[in-house]
């Protein structure tokens, strides 16, 4: 019983502290949607799912797919978004996912019909807030597909408080048959690349057949199969896209209205979220309505999901009534690529205007152009045809606009600009009036405006090109407006504008040819719209990183200060202000557990020449890097003159040191060795006596060669002479006698002795007994890490005439000890 | 008696004139310096008397970026072709080499016993071998830019710099974005430089700290080259090496190399602060 409450508890203690750790799995539901088809009143099974948020109630957004996704495909959104703290709900559209029906394009009837019963269902669920029974407050947000649901469901539903639409149609019609003519008329040209990705993305059915329709709805599928079998765009298909295109209701729409727009998007091209805002502007100009023309789209460019996300969920939550107020300003993304670099498609810098300026701009800039009539070919099966952006490649189609685009010779005419004298900053569609004669009456034309550096390369901007075609065309000649892709680029002085018309790109239907079409300017100009734009400031978050930065910076300089290791208060021991070295219970234990040294005591009198002497491996060398500072003790301490010895203590100038082996800058000389050392040690205000050194090392003329080239006795000597510069008080040497020859040696020894003659000190450590003996007034005898013996040589011989150090060491440590003799 | 007088100044030790005399007459000091002006007149002379590249001709729109066309067009592009050569790995090296065998190749030479106990005090031994190493890495890379421009100024002009996509520039503006390039470059190869550092006051094998440098960024470049792992390239110092491209824009952007030169700086003061904490507590038995 006990631990069956304590299990409670536990699960209890889990569910209350680590909400944030397991975000709850949203819950499934199933809700009968619209009618299955016009003949067929069976409601469609929306598969639904809904993420509630940590309060409840809480207003509800409801989240759409784009084409061919489903419920799932936006379900990181939907947690972000529950974050926020709204219940969300995102659902299967029909045909999709898990849900039943047939795809009807988002028919009013159908698809529309269902975001309606999702409304209903959502009215009746306790975790949304209703204003009236019946009436949840609730918003709508998508993208593509997705988005086009937004827009109509809050045209035909009264009940919806706020939509977020990105990069989605206006009119069905115009986005799939492009038509750029102004005033747009007839029937535009075939994005057939599009339309099929498109359409094979609904043929998938759930039992893997392989049909002709897959779940696309009977009237969509023939509609489709017309004009992609036959280029033929019939009536009936005309009523089925005029009537799943928001342009049917965005007078209706008097919402909060945000509208995302691409300008890598040759599918639903700015000027489809054009239409959209201006219509619902017109129809309801207080209702707030933000327009954002982002860098991304269904051509790839560079996806600012990040920062879409937040946009949208700001406009929800505020016009939702659960956040801080939000700005209907426009706001535009400014691509800038770098011909230096692939590294990314180029960096994204955010501007802004209060007012929408539209694809006209606030303003135009005409800029004249020169070009005579071209005659222009529109091959044969339309091949082989220019590629401008490549639908369904994603982040590559820009890239081709940029760099790879192809411009057929003979089937483009070209109208180019001087250098501008001014930069310009082009915000909207420009627009350009051509005039075309061909005895072909039924002309299909792509215009574009293309960039053309210092290098000659023209730079089409994000890879968009404006479809056009005109039927009415006669050898006279026939003028048109021609409204080119929407973008936002800068060009800058110097560079130059073109106008590029050409008869055929990869993405679209082509007439089956051949014609040959004259093309020619009407008026020699083309009208750049532009707008004054503000830089977004992006100083919080530009300079965010380098703030803290510093900040962090600091603090680790702040660290590395603090943890610097300072010598412990009683430094100095003035009763040893006399004694050159003393070491007072010196231990040191290696990690590893290797004890080196265990508590060395002995006191090395001034004056005095002392050997420390022991077999190798007895902790001479260990002692004496102690003493130096160059390991720190385990344990116990080393004075010189009365001051504690550590790293980089003051006192330890006042030793000169030789240890284990010299050390050189191979690449100096020898003289410039010792030079450099002196300089390098701080002892400016001491006289080297560098003549008496260099006496002492008997290197000769070889003093002035590499160090490279000195044998090891060479380099053994200079080593010495370098621990003598200056003359220290003390003078530690180790080993100082490896590699030298038998007379070298016996000089060596005159040298010791003659320098502790004045009141310095030397210690030598060595393993050769004998020879210390000859040189030594004193010795410390360590062995195995220990100090065993220490006093005069004199005292240590006494009473045993004859007796030798090697007799009395061997003593000491008792027989069947390896002692090196010489 | 007392102690005797002590001529000595801890603020006179191994001054950074003094590193300056020990390690500029060095054979890695003076190959570095013939590399990086080699690398410009291996590169005039390639373009000079190589095989030309432009027979192809008839090539659908000559949509290539031609980048060889772009640095002969005049003495700053040339440059900039160079840095971007080198930038990626030959100046990496060279900053690892200058920082990484700073203090291992004292150990290694037996030199660095001797310093400390003339005695330079260990943070003052290392603050000296950073500033001085920075500051080789730092006149390598002048060097470099230097040699370079007069090079590309005596075979192809003096033209200011241009981009095909970001139009032409004035010479005083391609002396600015030069020198931001330059000083944003020097701030990229802080990371090499820190691990190097870092490295050198960890071993005695010169050789070691270098090599540890080089094949880390090698291997974050590698993951940085992994596109599977998205925004988690983001955290690698070396992602914002080539930011620099930044600067050629009609507008210098700033976000991504204001982001990698505090990332590159942070983590330099890491790799630094470890390697004076370490070398504090080190014992030296090299």
């Amino acid at each position: 019983m006990m631990r069956a409450i304590g299990g409670v508890g536990l699960v209890l203690f889990a569910s209350v502290t680590l909400p944030a750790l397991a975000a709850p799995t949203p819950e499934a539901v199933t809700i009968a949607g619209g009618p299955f088809s016009a003949l067929d009143s069976t409601p469609v099974e929306i598969d639904a799912d809904i993420y509630l948020p940590d309060v409840v109630p809480a207003p509800a957004v409801v989240l759409a797919h784009g084409f061919g996704g489903s419920k799932a495909s936006v379900s990181e959104e939907a947690a972000d978004l529950r974050d926020r703290g709204f219940t969300v709900l995102t659902y299967s559209a029909r045909g999709f996912g898990s849900s039943t029906g047939l795809i009807s394009m988002n028919a009013p009837d159908f698809e529309i019909a269902d975001a309606s019963r999702i409304i209903d269902y959502l009215a009746t669920r306790p975790e949304v807030v209703t204003t009236t029974p019946g009436d949840p407050v609730v918003g709508f947000a998508g993208g593509s597909y997705g988005g086009a649901l937004a827009l109509m469901i809050a045209g035909y539903d009264q009940r919806v408080d706020a939509v977020a639409a990105d990069i989605t149609w206006n009119n069905l019609e115009t986005s799939l048959f492009g038509q750029s003519l102004i005033p747009r008329d007839g029937v535009g040209v075939f994005k057939q690349l599009w339309s099929g990705f498109f359409f094979s993305t609904g043929l998938e059915t759930a039992d893997g057949q392989v049909t002709q329709c897959g779940r696309f709805a009977p009237d969509w599928c023939a509609a489709y199969s017309t004009a992609a079998a036959d280029g033929v765009l019939t009536d009936e298909a005309r009523a089925l896209m005029a009537r799943s295109s928001p342009a049917s209701v965005t007078d209706q729409i008097s919402v909060p209205t945000m509208l995302g727009g691409g300008q890598a998007d040759s599918l639903f091209p700015l000027d489809q979220t054009n239409a959209n805002a201006e219509q619902i502007r017109a129809a309801h100009p207080d209702a707030p309505l933000k327009v954002v023309w982002h860098a991304g789209g269904h051509d790839g460019g560079i996806a600012e999901q990040d920062r879409l996300r937040e946009l949208t969920a700001d406009w929800l939550a505020f016009h939702l009534g659960i956040g801080a107020p939000v700005s209907t300003d426009f706001q535009a993304s400014r691509v800038q690529s770098s011909a230096f670099s692939d590294r990314d498609q180029g960096s994204v810098t955010i501007l802004s205007s209060p007012q929408y300026p539209g694809i006209d701009g606030t303003e135009a800039i005409v800029v004249d152009l020169t070009g005579p009539e071209q005659n222009v070919l529109a091959p044969a099966g339309g091949v082989p045809a220019a590629l401008s952006s490549l639908p369904g490649a994603g982040g590559l189609a820009s890239l081709a606009g940029s760099f790879l685009s192809l411009a057929l010779p003979n089937q483009t005419a070209t109208f180019i600009s001087e250098p501008l004298e001014q930069p310009v900053s082009i915000v909207g569609a420009p627009r350009v009036r051509l005039s075309i004669s061909s005895d072909e009456p039924d002309v299909t034309l792509f215009a574009s405006l293309r960039i053309i550096g210092p290098t000659g390369q023209p730079v089409l901007p994000q890879g968009l090109v404006s479809p056009i075609r005109v039927t009415d065309v006669n050898p006279q000649g026939r003028v048109v407006e021609v409204e080119l892709p929407t973008i936002l680029t800068e060009v800058a002085a110097g560079e130059r504008v073109a106008v590029v018309v050409g008869t055929t790109d990869q993405a679209y239907r082509l007439p089956p040819g051949p014609a040959v079409y004259r093309i020619g300017l009407a008026d020699g100009q083309v009208s750049l719209p532009t707008a004054p734009l503000t830089e977004v400031s992006g100083g919080a978050s530009v300079w965010l990183w380098p703030i803290l930065g510093v900040l962090a910076i600091a603090l680790i300089v702040g660290v590395v200060v603090i943890i610097r290791p300072r010598p412990g208060r009683d430094s100095t021991d003035d009763a040893l202000a006399d004694v050159p070295l003393a070491c007072v219970g010196l231990t040191k234990q290696f990690k590893g557990g290797v004890r080196a040294v265990h508590d060395a005591s002995f006191q090395v009198p001034r004056g005095a020449v002392v050997g420390l002497l022991g077999p190798n491996g007895a902790g001479k060398t260990t002692t004496m890097r102690m003493v130096m500072g160059l390991i720190s003790p385990t344990e116990g301490d080393a004075f010189v003159f009365g001051e504690k010895s550590h790293a980089g203590a003051p006192t330890l100038a006042h030793i000169g040191t030789f240890i284990e082996g010299p050390g050189f800058l191979p690449h100096l000389s020898g003289r410039r060795n010792l030079e450099l050392y002196w300089r390098a040690s701080g002892r400016a205000g001491q006289d080297p006596r560098f003549d008496e050194v260099l006496d002492i090392s008997g290197l000769g003329t070889a003093i002035d060669r590499k160090v490279r080239t000195y044998s090891q006795g060479m380099r053994q000597r200079l080593g010495i002479a370098q621990a003598m510069l200056g003359m220290p008080d003390l003078l530690l040497l180790d080993e100082p006698t490896n590699g030298l020859d038998p007379p070298q040696i016996r000089e060596m020894r005159e040298v010791l002795r003659s320098y502790a003659a004045d009141g310095r000190t030397v210690v030598i450590s060595s393993h050769l007994l004998s020879e210390v003996e000859q040189t030594c007034t004193d010795v410390v005898v360590m062995h195995q890490g220990t100090v065993i013996a220490q006093g005069s040589v004199a005292e240590l011989l006494a009473g045993r005439s004859g007796a030798r150090l090697e007799d009395i060491f061997m003593e000491m440590v008792g027989e069947g000890h390896e002692v090196v003799t010489s | 008696m007392t102690a005797p007088t002590l001529h000595y100044s801890a603020r006179e030790t191994l001054t950074i004139r003094t590193e300056l005399i020990r390690q500029v007459r060095r054979r890695r000091t003076l190959v570095a310096v013939l590399l990086v002006v080699a690398l410009p007149l291996i590169v005039v002379a390639a373009v000079q008397f190589g095989p030309s590249s432009s027979g192809g001709g008839g090539r659908f729109g000559a949509g290539d970026l031609d980048l060889v066309g772009l640095a002969t067009s005049g003495a700053w592009n040339f440059t900039l072709t160079m840095l971007l050569f080198s930038s990626g790995f030959l100046l990496i090296i060279i900053a690892a080499l200058f920082l990484g065998d700073s203090v291992a190749s004292e150990a290694s030479w037996g030199t660095l016993r001797y310093l400390l106990v003339a005695p330079v005090p260990r943070r003052r031994l290392l603050r000296t071998k950073v500033i001085v190493g920075l500051m080789l890495t730092g006149a390598v890379l002048v060097i470099l830019v230097v040699a370079s421009w007069l090079i590309g100024a005596i075979t192809f002009g003096t033209a200011p710099l241009t981009s095909p996509l970001g139009g032409a520039l004035t010479t005083g503006e391609s002396f600015e974005r030069m020198a931001i390039i330059t000083g944003y470059i020097a701030i990229t190869l802080l990371f090499a430089a820190g691990i190097a550092f870092l490295m050198s006051v960890l071993t005695d094998v010169p050789l070691g700290a270098v090599g540890t440098a080089v094949v880390l960024v090698i291997v974050l470049n590698i993951l940085d080259a992994i596109e599977a792992l998205g925004g988690l390239r983001e955290l690698l110092p070396t992602h914002y090496a080539t930011a620099w491209v930044d600067a050629l824009n009609p507008v210098v952007t700033w976000n991504q190399m204001a982001t990698g030169a505090a990332y590159n700086t942070f983590v330099f003061a890491v790799f630094i602060g470890l390697a004076f904490i370490l070398f504090d507590r080190k014992d030296i038995v090299s």
